[in-house]
């Protein structure tokens, strides 16, 4: 038995490490200052897939959608042992919400070919929403397992999946083909390998480098809308249904502030004005 | 007024150009617009015990209704689950929709969205929330995919307003507006969906004050049909651990709260004691829990509970934004950090730059000490 996975990742802006220079004067994101990364949750969920590869034998298929840029996170996936990379981009794309992103990705998966599983991060780092799997699990009418923490086995056509529920842990038993998503305690993604990172190095999606100059062996797919046969009236601003109608930057509400000298008499003072306005007991 | 430009998922741009959508709206749109519709709350129980944040959420719920003049409803999918029915009324909801099924005994998403999804077309309510639990989360995508519906995750509140398109000067009357953090909590975004209803949000749990239940209210139980075919049961639970939660972070009063300065497993004792203290409950940064000197249950911040106590002392937190983004509603707060250019200083009302292992055991003398 050999196991077919298709794992979707993003590139997004490393929200982690926002400075001040991240924010503008108006309460806009200056993107400049924002370095992109592979979004942490994907890069567990590739090594789920990875390490399904390594037990049960099998392949890899990463997909992610964003500018041609996004390819850096496809490459990333090769590195580490992917087998196949497809970067869907397309301008009528943009400004989609989860349900049209989650439309769209649905039918890459579909136009991809067969497979056993499609893994997702749980969610990702500019939005964490948690919302493009399950809305992709829906579109492709299979069943969902989030909050992935193991595969114990798969046997027979089925999974069983040890999953985080919050307050505890459940063991499932899932009909496959199924979408999972990945945390981030699930497992520890390997590195590069050195023979990956040879083998893929020079590969490109056409886009980044202008058809003409791509060796066929150097060649990353590159989906449009188009190819993934997607109806344009559910893609982008026309299929999105959340409009985003305000954006204010956070204003840090307070009264004053009080320097409390670190000494047993500011401190005294302190807890005395907290206990006679009756905030301590 | 601004521009972010987000390829996909999140946020995008902001020309509150909703036209485009409109132009094929009325191919799009599965369930018919229904500003009569009810406002609902979607019962998440375990064991027919419901969520803390049901109950939050009920509260909100009725004064949503009592805006639209409308009237709330919840509905509750599960097995043996009455008593939470009743519940629910005292919460200030009018009408109970109960599906009792065994198959709905435990919570599996495909049965669970399928039944909410058939309850939606059945009842057209205009405003449906969730909890943003793990279930809730996992659950309500997976209805507005089927009812390709406007969702919104992990608001921090929900208003009603008109809302103007920027464009065509055209005015969306009585949206819900849906509040959320974005971009790691350092943004505010105020999200709508003026055309595919209903308008679907989840909600953090302890965002929303809870009322005070009302006994004598009135309310109705009614018993719904949904089918549910065996061909939908792929997942089946096998075994399950349940561990009640240790930590009342959200109904705390007083919360003390360690972070990495505080240094080690062994030395967060000084926060227990600090809270054993003055009476407070522990509460710990995001880099504590990594640390290893407490665990998750903790954690306050975007990715943990978010707290509003009377009182929060951050010990040793420098004040990631994600944290700030759980604590920053806190009405007094109190920051102790070495580094007096700590961001958690930007958020408290007193501020004591020193060593927390000789500000802590002060703060406790001085309390013991209290008039």
């Amino acid at each position: 038995m050999t196991i077919k996975s298709i794992v979707l990742v993003k590139q997004v802006p490393d929200t982690s490490n926002i400075t001040g220079e991240a924010m503008k004067e108006d309460g806009t994101i200056n993107r400049a200052a924002l370095p992109t990364i592979f979004n942490p949750e994907d890069a567990h969920a590739l090594e789920a897939a990875l390490d399904l590869k390594d037990r049960y034998g099998g392949t890899v298929t990463v997909m992610t959608m964003g500018l041609p840029k996004a390819a850096d996170v496809l490459r990333d996936c090769l590195y580490r042992g992917a087998d196949r990379g497809i970067l869907l981009t397309d301008r009528r794309a943009a400004a989609s919400d989860t349900l049209a992103t989650s439309y769209i990705l649905a039918q890459a998966v579909k136009t991809a070919g067969e497979f056993d599983f499609v893994f997702c991060g749980r969610q990702a780092i500019d939005g964490d929403t948690a919302q493009v799997g399950p809305q992709c699990a829906e579109k492709l009418g299979l069943p969902q397992v989030t909050y992935m923490e193991k595969i114990e086995e798969v046997v027979d056509g089925f999974a069983v999946i040890k999953r985080n529920i919050g307050n505890g842990w459940e063991r499932v038993r899932v009909k496959l083909p199924t979408l999972v998503t990945v945390v981030e305690t699930a497992n520890t993604p390997r590195p590069w390998s050195v023979k990956n990172v040879v083998r893929n190095k020079h590969k490109r999606v056409p886009l980044e480098v202008g058809e003409g100059e791509l060796a066929p062996g150097d060649r990353i797919e590159q989906w449009s809308l188009d190819d993934v046969s997607a109806d344009l009236n559910r893609c982008g601003l026309a299929g999105s249904p959340t409009k985003v109608h305000r954006i204010q930057s956070i204003v840090l509400k307070k009264e004053g502030f009080t320097e409390i000298l670190a000494t047993q008499e500011g401190i005294n003072g302190l807890i005395h004005e907290l206990v006679r306005d009756r905030t301590l007991g | 007024m601004s521009k972010i430009n987000q390829g996909h998922g999140g946020l995008k741009n902001l020309q509150f150009a909703f036209l485009p959508a409109l132009v094929k709206r009325k191919e799009e749109a599965m369930i018919e617009k229904n500003p009569n519709g009810e406002v609902w709350v979607f019962a998440e129980q375990e064991d027919g015990k419901l969520q803390d944040v049901v109950i939050e959420l009920c509260g909100k719920a009725r004064d949503l209704a009592d805006r639209l003049q409308t009237k709330v409803g919840a509905v509750l999918p599960g097995h043996n689950v009455e008593n939470a029915a009743k519940e629910l009324i005292m919460w200030g909801v009018d009408n109970v929709y109960l599906i009792d099924d065994a198959k709905l005994a435990r919570f599996t998403s495909t049965p669970y969205a399928h039944v909410m999804t058939e309850m939606i077309k059945r009842h057209r309510p205009q405003i449906v929330l969730y909890g943003a639990t793990p279930l809730g989360r996992d659950l309500a995508p997976r209805i507005a995919s089927a009812t390709r519906s406007g969702m919104t995750a992990d608001c921090t509140d929900l208003q009603i307003d008109d809302v103007p398109d920027a464009k065509t000067k055209e005015v969306y009357k009585d949206l819900l507006l849906q509040i959320r953090p974005a971009f790691g909590g350092n943004i505010i975004a105020t999200i709508v969906n003026p055309f595919w209803w209903p308008q679907m949000a989840t909600v953090r749990e302890g965002v929303i004050p809870k009322r005070e239940p009302d006994i004598s209210r009135r309310g109705e139980i009614v018993r719904e049909m949904i089918p549910i075919d065996d061909a939908m049961m792929l997942v089946e639970i096998i075994e399950r651990h349940v561990q009640p939660r240790r930590v009342n972070l959200k109904g705390a009063r007083i919360i003390v709260a360690g972070g990495a300065g505080v240094g080690s497993r062994d030395n967060f004792t000084k926060i227990f004691d600090l809270a054993g203290a003055l009476g407070g409950a522990v509460g710990a940064s995001r880099a504590a829990v990594d640390g290893g000197f407490v665990s998750h249950d903790y954690q306050v911040g975007q990715t943990g509970t978010t707290v509003r106590p009377a009182l929060y002392i951050a010990c040793g937190i420098s004040g990631a934004v994600q944290h700030r983004a759980g604590m920053q509603e806190s009405a007094k707060i109190i920051a102790i950090n070495s580094d007096p250019d700590a961001p958690i200083f930007s958020v408290a009302h007193y501020g004591i730059v020193g060593d927390l292992n000789q500000v802590i055991p002060m703060m406790i003398k001085a309390f013991k000490r209290r008039d």
